[in-house]
C-alpha cells in the first residue's frame, strides 16, 4: 500500500511545474482508454443522476410513462414533503447516534484486544485467539433469530443498546489490528518499558499513535457498514422513531404505497452524505477500504 | 503497581534479551487479560452465547414469547432436511452467488485495469466506480426497483425493451443481479486496484527490454501477481453473496418474489422466526447455515495452507 500510494502521488500532489513534465501527450492509446474511462462511469453515475433528478420533479410527474430523465418543472416538493411528513430528521440522528456509538467503541475496544493478543501473553491466550478467528464467519445474518431472541431476553428490543452493542464485536477488526501490531518493532516498546513506563501508558503513548493510519481504517471501514447496515436494525426495532436511515426509507416510506419522488429525495438523503464526504477524504477512504480488505489475505 | 515495575527494570537495564524477554512475558502477565477483557465480554454475549443459544434452541419447539418450551430432540433438522422450501431457498441463495461472484471478479479486474492505466484523471474513476458502494443497501435496492419497475422504470425505457423484470419468475432474480453488480464491484475494485499499484514497475520494464507485448506483459506478469488478490476477493464475495438479504427483500417489496423465486435462505430463517414464531425451527437453520459457511471459509483456508506449501 505504502509503496503504491508513493508511487501515484506524483501526479495527484505536485505542483504545475513538475504536473506538465510528468504528463506525457495525449496518445491514440490513452485517448481511447480515457472515453472507455468515461463511458463506464456514465454507467455507474446514471441511477444516481436519475434519482437526484426524480427528486426534483412532482409526483405525478416520477410516474409519468414513459419516464424522462430531466424533470419538466424543476420543484421541491418532494423534498420538503420528505421534512414535513415523515420522520426522517429522527431517522438522520439515529444513524448518526449509532454509526457514531459503534465506531467509536469498534476502535477502541479492537485496538485493545489486538494489542493484547499481539502483545502481551496470557492463560489460554491461543484457544482465545482460535476463537475469535472463528468469529470471523459468524454474521448476524447467519445468527439471526438466536441473536434477537438474546437480545430480546437482556430486555434490549427498541433501544439503542439493541441496535448498537452487537454490532461492537467484530472479530475481523481485532485481527486486523493484531496483525499490524505484530509488526510494530518491539524496541520501541522495551526502550519505554526501561524509561519505567507500563503496558498501559506504552499502549497510550506510543503504539496508539504509531497506529493512527490504522486505525483510521478500521474506523473509516466501520463506519461505512454502520451507517448503511440494515439487517440488524430491521431484526431489532419495530418503532419508527428510533429506526435508522436505510431501515426507515426501506420500511416505512415503501409501506403507503411508494412514491417515487419522496422515496429518491430519502434515498439520497441517506447515500449522500457518505458520498460527499468521500469526495474529500477520497485517498483516505480508499487506503482505508483497501488496508481493511487486503489484510483478509 | 509501578514501584513492583521500576523493581523487575532496572535488572533488566544491565541485563541481555533473555532478561527482557522475561520482563516482557511479565509485564504481559500483570495486564494482558485486561486488554482483551472488553473485547471478549461483548463477543461472549453477542456472539458466543446466541451462537450456543442457537443450538439449543434448535434442539426444542420453542416459539417467539420463549414460554412453553419442549424438548424435541433432532426434530427439527429432521424437518428442515425435508423441508422443500428450505431447500428452494438455499437454491436461491447458491445461484444468486454462482452468477454474482464470477461478474464481480472480472467486472472489478476490468475497471481496476482500466482506471490503473488511464494516466489522467484517477480520482474521478475512482468516484465514479466506488460511490455506489457507499450508498446503503436498502437505497441501492429501491433505486434499481424503481428502475426495473415496468413503464416508469428508465431501465428498458433507455434499453428500448419491455422485460417484465421484477413480476417474471425468470428475470427476478437476474435483476437482484444486476442491482448487486452495480452497487458492490466498487469494493472489489478497490482491492484489485491497490494490488496493481502494489506491482513494482520494473518488472514490466524488464519485461519490455525482453520484447514482451502488453498482453503478455499482463498474461505473465499483472494475472500471476494478482492471484492471492483473486482468492481474496472470490472468498468475501461467496461469503457475502450466500448471506443475501437485504437487496432481495427490498426490491420484491418484503415478499419472496415472483413464484417465490428470489426467497434467499437469510430472508426464509427469519420468516420463519418473526412470520411464524417457530424459533427452534428457524434456529435449526441457522444452525446449518452456521455450518455451510464454515465448511466455505475453511475449504479457502485448505487451500491456501495447500497453495503455499506447493511454493515452497
Amino acid at each position: 500500500m505504502t509503496t503504491a500510494e508513493a508511487t501515484t502521488r506524483p501526479t495527484v500532489r505536485t505542483g504545475p511545474t513538475v504536473r506538465t513534465k510528468a504528463r506525457r501527450p495525449w496518445t491514440p492509446g490513452q485517448i481511447v482508454l480515457t472515453l472507455i474511462g468515461l463511458a463506464v462511469s456514465v454507467v455507474f453515475v446514471a441511477p444516481i443522476a436519475a434519482a437526484l433528478f426524480t427528486s426534483l420533479k412532482s409526483e405525478t410527474e416520477a410516474a409519468q410513462i414513459p419516464p424522462h430523465w430531466l424533470p419538466k418543472v424543476w420543484t421541491g416538493q418532494a423534498w420538503k414533503a420528505l421534512f414535513d411528513t415523515g420522520n426522517i430528521t429522527n431517522w438522520l440522528l439515529n444513524s448518526l447516534v449509532v454509526s457514531v456509538c459503534v465506531t467509536s467503541v469498534v476502535v477502541l475496544v479492537s485496538a485493545l484486544a489486538g494489542y493484547g493478543f499481539a502483545r502481551t501473553e496470557f492463560r489460554g491466550k491461543t484457544v482465545l485467539m482460535g476463537v475469535v478467528m472463528a468469529g470471523l464467519m459468524i454474521s448476524p445474518a447467519v445468527l439471526g433469530v438466536p441473536l434477537f431472541t438474546t437480545v430480546q431476553q437482556m430486555g434490549m428490543v427498541d433501544t439503542y443498546w439493541g441496535m448498537i452493542l452487537p454490532q461492537c464485536a467484530p472479530a475481523a477488526m481485532v485481527y486486523i489490528l493484531y496483525k499490524f501490531f505484530q509488526g510494530i518493532p518491539h524496541e520501541l516498546e522495551e526502550a519505554a518499558f526501561i524509561d519505567g513506563a507500563g503496558r498501559w501508558r506504552v499502549f497510550f503513548t506510543i503504539v496508539l499513535p504509531l497506529s493512527r493510519p490504522s486505525l483510521a481504517a478500521v474506523g473509516i471501514f466501520t463506519f461505512i457498514s454502520s451507517w448503511n447496515n440494515f439487517l440488524w436494525p430491521y431484526m431489532v426495532t419495530n418503532n419508527p422513531d428510533l429506526m435508522t436511515m436505510p431501515n426507515g426509507i426501506a420500511t416505512v416510506m415503501n409501506s403507503y404505497g411508494i412514491q417515487w419522488a419522496q422515496l429518491m429525495a430519502g434515498g439520497l438523503m441517506a447515500g449522500l452524505p457518505l458520498i460527499i464526504v468521500f469526495i474529500f477524504f477520497q485517498r483516505q477512504i480508499v487506503a482505508g477500504v483497501a488496508h481493511t480488505g487486503l489484510a483478509g489475505q | 503497581m509501578t514501584t513492583s515495575a521500576q523493581t523487575v527494570v532496572v535488572p533488566a537495564r544491565t541485563k541481555t534479551a533473555a532478561a527482557s524477554a522475561t520482563l516482557r512475558r511479565k509485564q504481559g502477565f500483570q495486564h494482558g487479560g485486561w486488554f482483551v477483557a472488553p473485547f471478549l465480554a461483548l463477543f461472549t454475549l453477542f456472539v458466543i452465547w446466541p451462537l450456543l443459544r442457537g443450538l439449543y434452541l434448535s434442539l426444542t419447539d420453542a416459539n417467539i414469547s420463549g414460554d412453553d418450551t419442549h424438548f424435541v430432540g433432532l426434530d427439527n433438522y429432521r424437518e428442515a432436511l425435508h423441508d422443500s422450501a428450505m431447500w428452494d431457498a438455499l437454491g436461491h441463495s447458491a445461484y444468486f452467488t454462482l452468477l454474482v461472484v464470477p461478474c464481480i471478479v472480472v467486472l472489478a479486474f476490468l475497471l481496476a485495469m482500466l482506471a490503473h492505466n488511464i494516466e489522467r484523471g484517477k480520482w474521478l474513476w475512482r468516484l465514479c466506480f466506488f460511490a455506489p458502494f457507499l450508498l446503503p443497501s436498502t437505497v441501492a435496492a429501491n433505486l434499481f426497483q424503481w428502475l426495473f419497475t415496468q413503464g416508469i422504470g428508465m431501465f428498458n425505457h433507455v434499453f428500448g425493451i419491455t422485460t417484465p423484470w421484477l413480476t417474471d419468475k425468470s428475470y427476478a432474480m437476474l435483476a437482484i443481479v444486476i442491482e448487486t453488480l452495480w452497487w458492490t464491484v466498487g469494493f472489489s475494485f478497490l482491492l484489485y486496484l491497490a494490488a496493481l499499484q502494489g506491482i513494482p514497475d520494473h518488472l514490466y520494464e524488464a519485461a519490455k527490454l525482453d520484447g514482451a507485448n502488453a498482453w503478455h506483459r499482463m498474461v505473465h506478469i499483472t494475472l500471476p501477481l494478482l492471484r492471492n488478490i483473486t482468492g481474496l476477493v472470490l472468498a468475501l464475495q461467496i461469503l457475502a453473496s450466500l448471506q443475501l438479504f437485504d437487496q432481495a427483500v427490498v426490491m420484491m417489496d418484503f415478499g419472496p418474489g415472483p413464484e417465490l423465486s428470489t426467497r434467499a435462505f437469510v430472508q426464509y430463517t427469519l420468516e420463519q422466526g418473526f412470520t411464524s414464531y417457530r424459533v427452534g425451527y428457524a434456529s435449526a437453520m441457522s444452525v446449518i447455515f452456521f455450518v455451510l459457511i464454515a465448511v466455505v471459509a475453511l475449504a479457502r483456508m485448505w487451500l491456501l495452507r495447500n497453495r503455499e506449501e506447493g511454493v515452497r
